[in-house]
């Protein structure tokens, strides 16, 4: 892998957005249509505040950010692979997706500052639901729409080029 | 079950009037004395129930808390607020539940988006409860997965909805039962907390337990006794006009400023009779009451959101109006019959939304301008394009006052030129003129004025029966309709007018039984079964009374009336005559308007009072 074969910064900040925008979509936009009640913008803005308010905006723009940044992760994974396909990109964000659901959700109540755990209850600073496995205290149907989020976020980061020909 | 013996009550078979309501100015529960939560929607009064044991023991769902053998109870809420308290006394013990919904904390902090709070307090030797939690979603529609949570307790979950209950005892779930319950032991002394928090669309916030709980509950007291104290009213009967006072702001949408006519559907106005209806809406007739006992009492904010939700909800509409709407101004409520659930003492059907929506009455109108003109009458001000939809009102008014409507009843079947109707287009355009000459509104005036003027002849050539000497119930008709009593308390004509005189006279002979009124004769309507007398017009009489002078009558019927309130000073729509049960929809906002409005007739009749002995 080298850095030259990495696409232009301009390149990767745009469809970095581009990618960022389209997950959170599919994730607020299930969250809005009741298939899930999971909101990684609310989780991850409680980690900053109490105030329900505050943490929706401050998780909202954390969010953005971070899957911009992401973004470059991603690019760096496709670079040292050295292919750039949708494919590609769907498989990393599947992955990326199942991480997320079996081991970064469920250790949120031992590192979330205002998380509740099934071990030790709720109290006063500590009283937001924890997901548990694969997040299906949040919804049935909640490990399909994160699922199908980061494989989208996946599929606009590998299938860039492509996407990119097709709009001409 | 406050007889001095102990009973074991047949809890599927409460009367109407056994509950109580709590509510948190989103939603409402209904307690029995038996400590059972028997009725209960989410996320708001007209959302989806998740206990509905009111409409069917067996399926419909409910949380209980009771003691395990015989015992009695009674019951009263804490001072004046929403918090209610049922004393259990048992051959062993005695103990106090106490059940909340706590009032919202602060802005923006983590709090569940419904609570209900249940403490048990054991207050002389032990008490044995047990604990029923069998919630049943969507009228017991859903197919809700239960299970434990761990230390977080017991959820239930369907759809994008997740109930939660967390308690200080064990509690284990019966799967053929599809319930969690549990029996414990409470001493004296000893506090036992339990808490049921909604979460909808979102992640769940769960409400600790233990000093916690305690705070929220202390919390919820306090802004219940803050609210109280605004209550301005310092006439007769206070403790009872602050219960109907708490119980409208029960009622009252806080995220809108709609009032809904009661929180329940279908509980009958004549056990099977089929005169069973959803209630969980906001009736735009009863505006003009409504602001009125706002007004009067001193609650200016709420009179103020009542407002900006009767003239913002109905835009959708603009300018004409609907009978009702629901919380947030939405126009479709089509009616649906719930096949499953066998209704309160088997009266089919229940309903769930409300077909008269579609109707045609002209008397809402009426309700609303007069609401608009006390609002401002008490300092209250308008915004521009506030009165352009006042005067948008006005218009429609103008154009179809000839036209028959349904009526303030909603009665089913064809329309009809109803006297009433006419009486309220009448205090509609009087309302925009009294607007006008305060400089509030501009208006063509002469124009308006003719049309108020067209409308009164009308009412007084072709309302007025001559041989009867009343007003009534159609133009050209011979029938009687307790609401034309309002005549005399909206500011047609003055109650000691002759007129008025006669109609009162004649609608206490043909419509009065016990000291109650009937709406209408139900045989005129298309139904053709029996109802109860309709509690608010109990109260119009007095209003009549208490405003042509005679205070010793009004008195007494006030103090008559009181005595069918149930235990905790509530009213449902109906009571039946004959035996005081309450029938109908309950407790029913519009009977509690009557009451407030009715005492304070009595407080600012003309002379001097003389107390009856009760």
């Amino acid at each position: 892998m080298t850095v030259a074969e990495l696409p232009s910064i301009s390149t990767m900040i745009i469809w970095g957005f581009v990618a960022t925008a389209a997950m959170t979509i599919v994730m607020q936009g299930s969250q809005g249509l009741g298939l899930s009640r999971l909101s990684l913008p609310f989780l991850l803005g409680t980690f900053f505040t109490g105030d329900r308010r505050r943490a929706v905006l401050i998780g909202f723009v954390s969010y953005v950010i971070g899957g911009w940044l992401f973004a470059f992760l991603y690019f760096l994974l496709f670079s040292s692979l050295g292919a750039y396909t949708w494919w590609l990109g769907l498989g990393i964000g599947l992955l990326h997706g199942l991480f997320l659901l079996v081991a970064a959700l469920p250790v949120l109540p031992y590192i979330h500052p205002r998380m509740a755990s099934e071990y030790d209850g709720a109290s006063a600073i500590r009283k937001l639901e924890p997901p548990g496995f694969m997040a299906l205290n949040y919804g049935s149907r909640t490990p399909l729409t994160t699922l199908a989020g980061q494989a989208l976020y996946g599929v606009v980061l590998g299938g860039f080029p492509q996407l990119t020909a097709v709009l001409g | 079950m406050t007889s001095g013996k102990y009973v074991q009550p047949r809890s599927n078979e409460k009367s109407i009037g056994a509950y109580a309501i709590i509510g948190d100015c989103r939603t409402a529960a209904l307690v029995s004395q038996d400590g059972s939560i028997d009725w209960l929607c989410f996320p708001h009064f007209s959302g989806p129930s998740v206990f509905a044991a009111l409409l069917d023991h067996e399926r419909g769902g409910r949380f209980s808390i009771r003691p395990a053998g015989q015992f009695r109870s009674s019951r009263r809420y804490r001072g004046p607020t929403a918090v209610l308290e049922t004393d259990f006394e048992t051959p062993t013990g005695s103990a106090r539940l106490t059940d909340a919904m706590p009032a919202a904390e602060e802005a923006g902090t983590l709090h569940p988006l419904r609570e209900v709070l249940r403490l048990i307090d054991g207050t002389r030797g032990e008490v044995s409860f047990e604990i029923h939690w069998s919630p049943r979603p969507d009228y017991a529609r859903a197919d809700p997965l239960i299970r434990s949570r761990g230390a977080l307790g017991w959820s239930c979950a369907w759809s994008d909805e997740l109930f939660l209950l967390q308690a200080e005892v064990p509690l284990a779930f019966v799967p053929q039962a599809g319930a969690v319950v549990g029996r414990i032991r409470v001493q004296a002394g000893q506090r036992v907390r339990l808490s049921l928090s909604y979460a909808k669309g979102d992640i769940g916030v769960i409400a600790p337990l233990g000093k916690a709980a305690d705070g929220r509950l202390q919390a919820t007291l306090d802004w219940w006794r803050n609210w109280s104290n605004q209550c301005a009213y310092a006439g007769p009967h206070r403790d009872s006009v602050m219960r109907s006072a708490i119980t409208l702001k029960l009622m009252t949408f806080t995220l809108s400023g709609a009032v809904v006519a009661a929180p329940t559907t279908s509980l009958p106005e004549w056990i099977g009779a089929g005169r069973n209806w959803d209630y969980r809406y906001c009736w735009v007739r009863d505006a003009a009451l409504t602001m009125r006992a706002f007004t009067g009492l001193g609650f200016q904010s709420e009179a103020a959101s009542f407002l900006q939700w009767l003239l913002h909800a109905t835009r959708l509409t603009w300018p004409e109006l609907q009978v009702m709407y629901d919380v947030y101004g939405r126009t479709s409520l089509r009616e649906n019959e719930v096949d499953h659930l066998r209704g309160y003492q088997g009266s089919r059907p229940v309903r769930i939304g409300n077909g008269a929506y579609r109707q045609i009455q002209l008397d809402v109108y009426g309700g609303l301008l007069f609401a608009v003109m006390d609002y401002v009458a008490k300092g209250g001000s308008l915004q521009n394009d506030e009165t352009r939809l006042i005067l948008g009102f006005g218009e429609t008014v103008c154009r179809q006052w000839r036209n028959p409507d349904h009526g303030i009843w909603e009665v089913r079947g064809q329309k009809r030129h109803y006297t009433f109707s006419k009486v309220m287009c009448w205090s509609a355009l009087n309302s925009l003129v009294k607007l006008n000459d305060r400089g509030l509104v501009r208006l063509d005036v002469e124009k308006v004025r003719r049309e108020r003027d067209e409308i009164a002849r009308t009412i007084e050539t072709r309302g007025f029966n001559d041989a009867l000497g009343s007003y009534v119930s159609e133009l050209d008709g011979d029938q009687l309709d307790a609401s034309l009593l309002l005549m005399g308390c909206l500011g047609y004509k003055h109650p000691a007018d002759v007129r008025m005189r006669g109609t009162f006279d004649r609608i206490q002979e043909r419509l009065g039984r016990n000291g109650l009124l009937y709406r209408y004769d139900p045989a005129t309507d298309d139904l053709a079964s029996p109802e109860g007398a309709f509690g608010i017009c109990s109260f119009w009489a007095i209003d009549n009374l208490a405003r042509r002078g005679d205070i010793r009558a009004a008195e007494q019927a006030f103090s008559h009336i009181l005595s069918f309130a149930n235990d905790v000073g509530l009213f449902a729509e109906e009571i039946d005559p004959e035996t005081g049960e309450a029938l109908g929809n309950f407790p029913q906002a519009f009977t509690h308007v009557g009451l407030i409005n009715g005492a304070m007739a009595l407080a600012a009749a003309p002379v001097d009072r003389q107390p009856v002995a009760s």
